[in-house]
């Protein structure tokens, strides 16, 4: 490996654009420590190469955190989310909670441009990944994504692959980084707390696990591409308590790391895991602040008729 | 339950008949000789089927070559990009509508245009192009079909690792599908090796063997037809011969479908 090999394209287009963000010496995987946080410059070498086998010295390096600045999407000429302003905190885990229908997973599917994906669907606004904007024109939305990871409502393992291949996806999609896969499965894996259970059975189907080891696996899909912020659309709906508590301190273990925002139908579960709590509804956002702040001393009287059960 | 009995009487009437008929002329030399065109005489001058056997499976391997991919990639861009956009409503109409002309029609469509149109004479490939017409429609749409029942969230999962689009439905999508897809095409197979209209003015008919689709090529579904026509009770006999062999090779595609069908993760 050069040290200009993991300068992709992305990186030179960025580089262009915002000189000022992106010194040359940012990309050299020697150095990610040194890296100044987030933005989707080097989507590849990202603050998470410390994932499980950090180099001793090395400081722990820091996730960017997320700006959503007057951020309106729409399905067709339906306005959905409302304009939202939200800053989601780097190495902090944010939850999004509100009633049914409110906005919460769009909100996060506008994060990683996974929205726009849905036929007629667009948005508008700006979100900042650790000062760039991921929906700058000059953006690859390939980087956006490999930046930021995702981890659905349902375990969605790859059909066809083995609980290796499941891990590798990422990384063979992308075309490109495909030495020491072994071991970047393995430290995927680790990460999501699955390697001692799958270890002896990596070439069995992905689809066999248990349910919950499926949602890891997921977890372990997204780390595997070093993302520096992971978007989680309710990942325990479908799951049960055990295999739930075993998510929520991985979700622990895992904001060293990454910056993380979890939309949830579960408060108990925002009051668990999350540092910061958002409230939405209707599609605006009511409220953000300090999870325990929100469920004690809401400021808005609406998200306290929430958070105390008075609907939604 | 009483319908039932008399939609099966037909049924078994036919396989019974096809067995009575068709085992009797089963021999050893029925499969490997050519038919000799001597059908006047009959007795053991007649010949057998093998240019008939071959015949078709060249005109249908080729066929399955072209319509196959172009099948599955229409499908494909049905799915994956043009989704709801009027071209594509637009193409999933006329694969209706092709799927509903009658297989004579895509005959005499190549008859006209590579036949008459060019000046030249009948050949295997042209009548491969007749039946790869016929299977378009059916590999297109049984495609779209399984490549819908493909849930979105794999496509989302794949998209949100930072995959292209074409990788997602390269790695993910097709393996994913793939054993509805192959069932389609069998099916689709199956059905054009059936098929004598289409072959008729275009690949005509022939008594030798002939591994060059250029030329004269005989097939299973014509050689029934010029049989069945003729006189003699030997050759009748071979007509009852070819059908229940193209009967069996049929059915040998369809089980092989069905079982790709059970395999299949989507169902």
């Amino acid at each position: 490996m050069t040290p200009a090999d993991p300068r992709s394209k992305v990186v030179d287009m960025d580089a262009e654009h915002q000189p000022e963000l992106q010194p040359r010496e940012a990309a050299a995987p020697e150095a990610p420590a040194d890296a100044p946080v987030g933005g989707l410059r080097q989507p590849i070498v990202p603050a998470a190469s410390t994932a499980g086998g950090q180099a001793p010295g090395e400081t722990p390096a820091t996730a960017p955190a997320v700006q959503v600045q007057d951020l309106r999407a729409y399905y067709g000429d339906s306005l959905q989310l409302k304009g939202i302003d939200l800053e989601f905190r780097a190495n902090e885990v944010t939850a999004i909670i509100g009633p049914s229908g409110c906005g919460k997973s769009t909100l996060i599917r506008c994060i990683n441009r996974m929205h726009e994906e849905i036929p007629g669907a667009h948005a508008e606004g700006r979100v900042l990944l650790g000062g760039a904007d991921v929906y700058d024109p000059s953006v690859d939305v390939v980087a956006v994504r490999r930046a930021i990871g995702m981890v659905f409502q349902k375990p969605n393992p790859f059909p066809t692959m083995s609980v290796f291949d499941n891990v590798a996806a990422g990384l063979r999609l992308s075309a490109r980084r495909r030495d020491n896969l072994d071991e970047k499965v393995e430290e995927a894996l680790r990460g999501a707390g699955l390697w001692g259970e799958v270890s002896d059975r990596l070439g069995q189907p992905g689809i066999g696990l248990s349910g919950g080891q499926q949602q890891r696996l997921c977890i372990a899909r997204s780390l595997a591409v070093n993302p520096q912020v992971i978007l989680m659309d309710e990942p325990c709906s479908a799951l049960d308590p055990i295999a739930t508590l075993k998510i929520e301190e991985l979700i622990d273990e895992l904001k060293a790391r990454v910056t993380i925002v979890i939309v949830t139908h579960n408060m108990q579960q925002a009051a668990r895991v999350a540092d910061r709590t958002a409230f939405m509804l209707s599609g605006e956002l009511v409220e953000v602040g300090p999870t325990e702040t929100i469920f004690t001393q809401p400021s808005d009287p609406r998200t306290e008729e929430y958070v105390t059960g008075k609907f939604g | 339950m009483a319908a039932t009995i008399v939609a099966l009487i037909p049924l078994f009437l036919i396989l019974y008949y096809l067995v009575h008929k068709g085992l009797g002329a089963w021999k050893p030399t029925f499969f490997t000789t050519d038919p000799t065109g001597n059908t006047f005489f009959g007795g053991a001058h007649i010949g057998g089927i093998k240019s008939a056997i071959l015949g078709t499976i060249e005109m249908v391997a080729l066929a399955a070559a072209i319509s196959i991919p172009i099948g599955i990639g229409v499908a494909v861009w049905l799915v994956e990009y043009g989704r709801d956009s009027w071209f594509a409503n637009t193409v999933r109409f006329f694969t209706d509508v092709m799927t509903g002309v009658p297989s004579i029609v895509f005959g005499l469509f190549v008859y006209i245009v590579l036949i008459v149109g060019t000046g030249s004479t009948y050949a295997g490939y042209k009548g491969s192009i007749a039946l790869a017409l016929l299977m378009l429609p059916i590999v297109t749409r049984a495609g779209e079909v399984v490549l819908l029942l493909v849930p979105n969230s794999l496509r989302e999962s794949a998209l949100a690792l930072g995959a292209p689009r074409w990788r997602v439905i390269g790695s993910v999508v097709l393996p994913t599908a793939l054993p509805g897809l192959l069932t389609g095409m069998l099916l689709a197979v199956a059905r054009a090796a059936g098929e004598t209209a289409p072959l008729l003015f275009t690949a005509a008919a022939a008594n030798a063997t002939s591994l060059n689709l250029g030329d004269f090529m005989n097939s299973l579904p014509v050689q029934i037809y010029n049989d069945i026509t003729k006189p003699t009770t030997a050759v009748v006999e071979r007509a009852w011969g070819a059908a229940l062999t193209l009967v069996l090779m049929i059915l040998i595609l369809n089980m092989a479908a069905r079982l790709l069908a059970r395999r299949n993760r989507l169902a």
